[in-house]
C-alpha cells in the first residue's frame, strides 16, 4: 500500500497538510506535515505534490534502525528511537523525510499513511492504492 | 488561548514601534475575531472624522477561530478601516494562505499605524519582526512584488502587496496576495499605500493550540466529509463562481453596459464552461478548502497568466463594459490585478464613463484621446493603466470614483453613476428583484453583494413582491453571511455545498472552548451590523436615509432589451423596502439605531 497524488488534480489548498500534522503530531500545524505541495506560480500555474512511496530507502540507511514497517509494509518512524542524525532525509528520492530540529526536536518524520489526508482532499488529488510493482 | 494565535501585532509606521499585545479573552467573547475584531480597533482606536488617508487611519488585518484549522475555507482574513473611497467603514475579505500564517504566527490582528516617511514592507518571521527598505519594490506591479519576496524569502512566506494602484492611493486600490487573491474593495490598498507599506511577508511556523483536540479533528473530518458528499462538489469546483453567469444572463441579473440591462447579447462566450475549456489550467484554493471556486487560467493571446476571472469581474469587465471575449476580460483582470485596483470598482467607473462618451457628456479630450465605446477592448486596457497611475484627465478622474466622477462632471451623469455610499456596485443588475436592491441599499460596506446575496429569492417568492419576509430574509442573511468574515472562514461551503451548518458549532466549541450556537453567533452579527452602522454615523455628518439609496437607473429606466426588459422596481417600493427594513432592524426612520435597539444589543457606549 501507498499513497498516490496526482498533482494536475490539487489546487493547493493544504488541507492534506493540517490532516496529517493532527496525526504524526496532535498538532493543527503543516509545517509538521508529511507531504509537500509545490506551488509553480505565476507561471506555469501548477501545483507539484510530493508523497511517500514506500521505498524503504530511509529504513535502509537508519543506523539507529527506527524506522520500521507495521503489518501492512507500511514504513514509519519509531519516535523515541531516532537519534535525529539526518542519514534519511537525503536519501529520500521524494523529499518528503523530514528533520526539523526547530519544529520537532526529538525525530524525524515521514508519512505513516494514515489516509486523513485523502478523506479531507475536495479535488480527489490524493489516494492510497496498492503498490505498482516496479 | 485556545483557538486563537493569542497575539495582537500593533506595528507604528511612523515610529518603527513595533508591540505584541495579548488577545484578551474578553475580545474574542464580544467580537470573536475578523471583522468583529476590525470594527472593535476601528471605532475605539481611530479618532473621530479622520482622514481616511492620513496617518491616523489604522489598517487593522485580523484572522478568525477558523483560520488555518482544520475546518473547510479556514483561508480568509479580513482588512478593515476607513474606507477613503465612501468615508464609511470598510472591510474586505482576502482569500489565499496569508490567514493561516498569521495564525501559525501567533497573530489574531495586524494594527498597522501612522505612516512611513519612505517605502517599507513589513517582514514577519514568528517572532521577528521588522520594517524594511522598498525603495526597490517601490513602482513594481503586485505580482512582481510577490515575485521578488518569495525569491529573497522562499515559498513558504506569504506576500501580501500593494500594485501601483495603491501607491498613487487610487480611492478604489486593492491588496494582493498569492497571485491573484485580493482584499479588493472600499481602497483599503489606498490606505496601505497612504502609510507607505508596499508589502507584507509573512512566516509562522507554530502550533495552534485547541481546547478539546479530539473533539476538534472529529468535528474537522465531519465538516470535509459534509463537504465531499455534497452532491453540487463537481460541478462547483469545475467552475467556481463562473458558474452563475449564464444564470444571471438568463434571469437578467447580469450587469450589461452601465446596467443598463441585465442580459448581455455577448454574454454566452463569457459562460462559466466557455471558460474552463478555453482558458483555465488549474484549479486554485484557498486555504484548506476542499471546493476550489479559484480558477488559473493561461491566457494564449496575451501570453500570460492569472487567477480568474471569476463572476464579479466577467460582469464588471465583461458584460458591463461590453467586453465578450474570456481572454480580453482575463486580461484586463490580470492588468487589475497586477496594478492593484480593484476590478469591481474599475468595471463600474470605466462603464460610467463609456456611457458619458456615448452621450457625448465627456469629449475625447477629457479621454485623453480615447474612444471610450463600450466593447472597445484596447480602451478598457488603456483606462486601467490610466486609472492606477492617476494619468491624464480620464485617469485622475476614474481613480476617485463614480461618485466623485459624476459629482465633477455632473451633467446628468450622477444618475447613472452605479454606486451606493459611493461604492460602485458589484455585478448584480436588480430591475425588478427587491431582495436584491435593499440588500445592495443597506450594505453596510456600499454596494457590494456578499453580505446578502438574496436574488435568488428574489425568483423564489416573486422578483417584485415588497413583502416583509423579503427584507427578513436580508437581515438575517446580513447576520449570517458575514459571521464568516468574523469566524476566518469562507461562506462557499455553506452556500454552494449547502453542508449542515451546524456542523460548524461543535467544530468552534472544541477548538476554543466556548459552545456557540448559529443563535448566538446571529446576535454578535447583528451586534457588528449595528455597530458598522453607528460607524458610519459617526463619521459622516447627515449620514442616514438618503445614503442607503440605490442609483434611479434600477427605478426609473427599465432595460429595453433582455430577460428584465420592462421591469424597474416602482419609486415608492424603494422607499417601503427601506421602510419595513428600518423597522425590522429597531432604527428609526432615518435609519438610526433607537435607542432601545442599542440597550438590546449592549452598544449603548457606541451611541453617536
Amino acid at each position: 500500500m501507498r499513497l498516490y497524488a496526482d498533482s494536475s488534480k490539487c489546487s493547493g489548498c493544504n488541507a492534506c497538510r493540517v490532516a496529517c500534522s493532527l496525526n504524526l503530531f496532535g498538532e493543527t500545524n503543516p509545517k509538521k506535515a508529511a507531504l509537500i505541495i509545490e506551488p509553480h506560480f505565476p507561471a506555469p500555474g501548477v501545483y507539484n505534490v510530493k508523497v511517500c512511496t514506500q521505498c524503504g530507502e530511509c529504513a535502509l540507511v537508519c543506523p539507529a534502525e527506527c524506522i520500521k514497517q507495521d503489518e501492512r509494509g507500511v514504513y514509519y518512524v519509531v519516535q523515541e528511537d531516532c537519534i535525529m542524525c539526518e542519514a534519511c532525509v537525503p536519501v529520500c528520492p521524494e523529499s518528503v523525510m523530514f528533520m526539523d530540529a526547530s519544529l520537532v526536536p526529538n525525530t524525524a518524520w515521514e508519512c505513516d499513511l494514515c489516509g486523513d489526508c485523502v478523506e479531507v482532499c475536495g479535488t480527489s488529488a490524493l489516494w492510497i492504492a496498492e503498490k505498482e510493482l516496479a | 488561548m485556545n483557538g486563537y494565535g493569542g497575539t495582537i501585532l500593533r506595528v507604528n509606521l511612523t515610529t518603527g514601534k513595533i508591540i505584541r499585545e495579548p488577545t484578551t479573552p474578553e475580545l474574542a467573547r464580544d467580537y470573536i475575531g475578523g471583522r468583529g475584531f476590525g470594527i472593535y480597533f476601528l471605532t475605539k482606536e481611530v479618532p473621530i472624522h479622520t482622514d481616511p488617508l492620513g496617518p491616523e487611519n489604522k489598517l487593522i488585518i485580523s484572522t478568525g477561530p477558523l483560520s488555518g484549522m482544520l475546518a473547510p475555507g479556514g483561508g480568509k482574513c479580513d482588512w478593515t478601516c476607513k474606507s477613503p473611497l465612501t468615508g464609511g467603514y470598510a472591510d474586505a475579505s482576502m482569500g489565499g494562505h496569508f490567514t493561516a500564517e498569521m495564525k501559525y504566527a501567533g497573530l489574531d490582528s495586524i494594527i498597522l499605524e501612522g505612516r512611513s516617511s519612505k517605502p517599507v514592507y513589513l517582514f514577519i518571521d514568528n517572532e521577528k519582526v521588522e520594517l524594511l527598505d522598498a525603495s526597490k519594490l517601490w513602482g513594481k506591479g503586485a505580482i512582481d512584488t510577490e515575485v521578488d519576496l518569495k525569491k529573497q524569502y522562499g515559498e513558504p512566506f506569504q506576500i501580501a502587496a500593494i500594485g501601483p494602484g495603491g501607491e498613487n492611493q487610487v480611492l478604489f486600490a486593492c491588496i494582493n496576495h498569492d497571485y491573484g487573491r485580493q482584499a479588493g474593495r472600499g481602497g483599503v490598498g489606498a490606505v496601505m499605500g497612504s502609510k507607505n507599506l508596499k508589502a507584507i511577508a509573512l512566516h509562522g511556523t507554530g502550533s495552534v493550540t485547541v481546547a478539546d483536540p479530539d473533539a476538534y479533528r472529529k468535528a474537522g473530518m465531519a465538516l470535509y466529509k459534509a463537504c465531499k458528499e455534497a452532491d453540487n462538489l463537481k460541478d462547483w469546483t469545475r467552475y467556481g463562481t463562473t458558474i452563475v453567469v449564464s444564470w444571471c444572463d438568463e434571469v437578467g441579473a447580469l450587469p450589461t453596459r452601465n446596467f443598463t440591462a441585465g442580459s448581455f447579447e455577448g454574454g454566452k462566450t463569457l459562460y462559466g464552461p466557455v471558460m474552463r475549456e478555453q482558458i483555465v489550467i488549474t484549479d486554485k484554493g484557498c486555504f484548506g478548502c476542499p471546493c476550489p471556486c479559484g480558477k488559473y487560467s493561461n491566457l494564449k493571446r496575451y501570453g500570460t497568466q492569472v487567477e480568474g476571472p471569476e463572476y464579479e469581474t466577467i460582469g464588471m469587465l465583461g458584460s458591463d463594459v461590453g467586453l465578450s471575449d474570456i481572454q480580453d476580460v482575463a486580461q484586463a483582470n490580470l492588468l487589475c490585478d497586477d496594478l492593484g485596483i480593484d476590478s469591481i470598482s474599475a468595471g463600474g467607473c470605466i462603464a460610467w464613463a463609456m456611457e458619458a462618451y456615448e452621450k457625448g457628456v465627456l469629449s475625447k479630450d477629457e479621454t485623453d484621446g480615447l474612444d471610450l465605446k463600450f466593447g472597445n477592448v484596447d480602451a478598457v486596457f488603456a483606462t486601467i493603466r490610466k486609472i492606477a497611475a492617476r494619468e491624464g484627465k480620464l485617469g485622475t478622474l476614474l481613480s476617485e470614483g463614480t461618485k466623485r466622477a459624476a459629482l465633477k462632471i455632473g451633467k446628468g451623469t450622477q444618475d447613472y453613476a452605479i454606486h451606493i455610499k459611493g461604492m460602485e456596485q458589484s455585478a448584480y443588475a436588480i430591475h425588478n428583484a427587491t431582495a436584491m436592491l435593499i440588500s445592495y441599499m443597506t450594505c453596510d460596506v456600499g454596494a457590494h453583494h456578499n453580505r446578502a446575496w438574496a436574488i435568488t429569492y428574489d425568483l423564489q417568492v416573486g422578483r417584485d413582491k415588497v413583502v416583509p419576509e423579503k427584507v427578513a430574509r436580508v437581515i438575517w442573511l446580513q447576520h449570517f453571511r458575514p459571521m464568516f468574515d468574523v469566524l476566518g472562514g469562507c461562506r462557499l461551503q455553506w452556500v454552494e455545498l449547502g453542508i449542515d451548518r451546524d456542523l460548524y458549532v461543535p467544530l468552534l466549541e472544541a477548538m476554543t472552548g466556548t459552545r456557540r450556537t448559529w443563535e448566538d453567533l446571529e446576535r454578535t452579527g447583528e451586534r457588528i451590523w449595528n455597530l458598522t452602522r453607528l460607524y458610519w454615523m459617526r463619521e459622516v455628518d447627515g449620514f442616514g436615509r438618503s445614503w442607503d439609496q440605490p442609483s434611479p437607473r434600477f427605478y426609473t429606466e427599465p432595460p429595453a432589451t433582455g430577460a428584465t426588459a420592462g421591469q424597474i422596481t416602482k419609486p415608492e417600493d424603494v422607499q417601503k423596502l427601506l421602510d419595513m427594513y428600518y423597522e425590522q432592524r429597531g432604527w428609526d426612520s432615518d435609519g438610526h439605531p433607537k435607542h432601545e435597539t442599542l440597550e438590546k444589543l449592549n452598544l449603548v457606549e457606541f451611541a453617536v
